[in-house]
C-alpha cells in the first residue's frame, strides 16, 4: 500500500523583480511501508524542499501530497522531523526534551515520562536523563532528538541531515543505530544527507535529485541496509564491490549534474 | 632614547598593542577574559581616596563637594531626625515602592505586549508608531502633561516612571521572540502544537535571555526618571529629598540621596543577574 504519495509537485518561490524561481519541479515519489527513502543531491536540488513539503511547513504551488490518502495541509504529529541541529530546548532536560511532544499532545507527567524512558533507553540515553541538553556532545543531542521525533508514534519520520553535524566515527555509529531503530519501529523513513556513502548505505532507495530547477533524476533501489542486517558488518558492507561500484556511479553522476549545472 | 629607563610613548603602546603569550589553562585569545573585581576594588578604593584628599586639603570648597565624612554625617543625621518630616526608611520605601511598582507594571504589560508584536504584523503595525513616538521624548518634557491628565498624586508618579521602562520591555521581549531558531519553532508545530502553545512553550522561554536584559536597562531607566517623578507636588521620596536638599544647598544630603539611589539600583541589577543565572544557564549555550 501507498502511504505517502507526492504527486506532480512544485514549488516556485518569488523573487522581487524577477520571474519566480523554482525550487522543485514535477516531483513524483511515493514512500511506502517500511520504506527507507534517502534523498542525495548537491547544494540547492531542493531536498530540504521537498522535506519541508512533506512536513508540511512549505506548501507546493502545484501538485499534492497525500499521507494515508490524506491531502498534507500543515504539519501534524503523523510526520516527526529529525533537524540538523538547534531543535533542542536547551531550557528542558533530556528527559523533558524527549517529552515535550507528548506534552504537547496534553498527556500527564506520569505518561509522558513512562512513553519518553521508553524512547531514552532504546536510543541508549538512560544516563543523560537528567542532564541539559547544552551539556551533550552532538552525537547525544542527535539521539535526543530522535527519541523525541519518536514518542509521537508518527506513520513517517523525516531526517534533515541529521547527521550532518557529527564527526565521520560518531556518525558511521548513528548510522547504525538509526537503522535499527528504523527495523525495530517499523516507520517510514525519509532521510536527507550530503554523503552518497551513508546514502547507499541506509537507503532502501536512493533519490538522486539535481539542482535549477531542483528535481528527481534518478532512483535506485538498495539492497545494502538489509544486508547488513543480515551480517552486521557495516564497513564490510562499504568495502564490498557492488557498494563502491554503486557510490562511484553515483558520484559521478551528482558531478556531472554540479558541472552543467555551474556551465 | 629609553635605553637608560623610561620608556618612549610609542614604545609603551606598542607593549599595550602586542600579542600576548599562551598561558597554561586558558583558552588563547577570548576578548575580556580575566577577573576584574579587584581592579574595580582599587579603583573605588582611589575615588574614594581622591574625594577625601580634595577636600581634606582644601581644595574644593564644602558647598560644592562636602567631605566623605560630611556626607556620612548627612546619613546618620536624616537617619535620626528624618528629612522635612518623613523618616529616612520612609523616604526610602516610598521611591522603591513608586520605581519597582512602575517596573512591575511595565513587565507585566510590557512583556505580553512586546511578544505580540513579535509574534504578529497587526500588533506591530498597532503598537510600533506609538511607543517609537514617545521612547525618545525626555520624562520631564510630558510630565506636565501627565500631571494635567492623572493629577499630582501617586498615579502620575508611577505612570511617569512606567512609561519610560515600558518600551524598553516592550522592545526587548520583541527582540526575543527572535531568539527561538526556526527548528525549535518547526519541532513544536511538528507534534501538533496550537499557536498559543508555541508561544508559551517555546517562543517565550527562548526569550528570556532578552527579557532579562531587558528588565536590567528598564530599571535603570526607572531610578533616572524617578526624580523627574518627584520633581512635582512631593513631599517624600529619594528625588523629593535629592531636589529639596539643592534648594537649601544641603550639599551632603544631595550626595547622600545619589548614594543611596544608586545602592538600590546597583543590589537591584545584582539580584536580576543572580536569578538570570539560575533560571536561563543556557545563556549563550545554547
Amino acid at each position: 500500500m501507498t502511504a505517502l504519495a507526492i504527486r506532480n509537485a512544485s514549488v516556485f518561490y518569488p523573487v522581487a523583480g524577477k520571474p519566480p524561481v523554482q525550487a522543485l519541479k514535477d516531483i513524483n515519489l511515493e514512500i511506502n511501508d517500511q520504506d527507507f527513502v534517502v534523498a542525495l543531491g548537491a547544494s540547492g536540488c531542493g531536498k530540504s524542499t521537498l522535506l519541508n513539503l512533506i512536513a508540511g511547513f512549505m506548501a507546493p504551488s502545484q501538485g499534492e501530497i497525500r499521507l494515508g490518502g490524506k491531502v498534507v495541509t500543515g504539519p501534524g504529529a503523523d510526520r516527526s522531523v529529525v533537524f540538523q541541529k538547534h531543535a533542542l530546548l536547551p531550557w528542558l532536560n533530556v528527559l523533558d526534551n524527549v517529552a515535550f511532544g507528548l506534552k504537547i499532545q496534553g498527556h500527564n507527567r506520569k505518561t509522558r515520562e513512562g512513553i519518553a524512558r521508553g524512547f531514552i533507553k532504546l536510543l541508549g540515553l538512560e544516563q543523560f536523563e537528567l542532564s541539559a541538553t547544552y551539556e551533550l556532545s552532538g552525537g547525544m543531542q542527535q539521539r535526543v532528538g530522535i527519541a523525541r521525533a519518536l514518542t509521537s508514534d508518527p506513520d513517517i519520520l523525516l531526517m534533515d541531515e541529521p547527521l550532518g553535524a557529527l564527526d565521520a566515527l560518531t556518525r558511521e555509529r548513528a548510522q547504525e543505530l538509526i537503522l535499527k531503530i528504523w527495523r525495530d519501529t517499523g516507520k517510514m523513513v525519509f532521510f536527507i544527507t550530503h554523503s552518497v556513502e551513508e546514502a547507499l548505505f541506509m537507503g532502501t532507495k536512493l533519490v538522486v535529485m539535481s539542482p535549477r530547477p531542483g528535481r528527481i533524476s534518478h532512483v535506485f533501489d538498495l539492497p545494502f541496509s538489509r544486508r547488513y542486517f543480515e551480517i552486521g558488518n557495516a564497513r564490510a558492507i562499504k568495502a564490498s564491490a557492488d557498494f563502491i561500484e554503486l557510490r562511484e556511479k553515483i558520484l559521478q553522476i551528482i558531478f556531472t549534474d554540479e558541472e552543467s549545472a555551474s556551465s | 632614547m629609553s635605553e637608560t629607563g623610561s620608556r618612549s610613548g610609542s614604545e609603551m603602546w606598542a607593549d599595550l598593542m602586542r600579542a600576548k603569550p599562551a598561558k597554561p589553562g586558558e583558552v588563547y585569545g577570548v576578548p575580556g577574559q580575566g577577573e576584574s573585581v579587584r581592579v574595580s576594588l582599587i579603583v573605588i578604593a582611589g575615588l574614594l581616596f581622591t574625594w577625601w584628599l580634595v577636600t581634606a586639603v582644601g581644595l574644593i570648597k564644602p558647598l560644592f563637594l562636602p567631605s566623605p565624612m560630611a556626607v556620612f554625617g548627612a546619613l546618620v543625621d536624616v537617619l535620626r531626625d528624618g528629612f522635612t518630616g518623613s523618616s529616612f526608611w520612609e523616604h526610602t520605601w516610598i521611591s522603591t515602592a513608586r520605581v519597582f511598582g512602575a517596573f512591575l507594571l511595565a513587565c507585566v504589560i510590557g512583556i505580553p505586549l512586546g511578544i505580540a508584536m513579535g509574534m504578529s504584523p497587526i500588533a506591530r503595525g498597532v503598537f510600533d508608531p506609538p511607543i517609537e513616538f514617545y521612547r525618545p521624548i525626555p520624562p520631564l518634557a510630558y510630565l506636565p502633561l501627565m500631571i494635567i491628565w492623572f493629577g499630582i498624586d501617586e498615579l502620575s508618579k508611577v505612570l511617569l516612571i512606567f512609561l519610560s521602562v515600558l518600551a524598553p520591555m516592550a522592545l526587548g521581549a520583541r527582540a526575543g521572540v527572535k531568539s527561538a531558531s526556526i527548528e525549535q519553532i518547526h519541532a513544536a508545530y511538528s507534534f501538533g502544537a496550537t499557536r498559543w502553545q508555541v508561544i508559551r512553550m517555546v517562543i517565550l522561554p527562548s526569550a528570556m535571555p532578552e527579557i532579562f536584559t531587558a528588565m536590567r536597562i528598564g530599571i535603570g531607566f526607572g531610578w533616572t526618571t524617578l526624580v523627574a517623578a518627584e520633581m512635582v507636588a512631593s513631599t517624600s521620596g529619594l528625588g523629593y529629598m535629592v531636589l529639596s536638599a539643592s534648594k537649601f544647598l544641603q550639599t551632603p544630603i544631595v550626595i547622600m540621596g545619589i548614594v543611596i539611589i544608586a545602592a538600590i539600583a546597583y543590589a537591584f541589577d545584582h539580584l536580576v543577574r543572580f536569578v538570570e543565572r539560575r533560571v536561563v544557564p543556557w545563556k549563550g549555550r545554547a
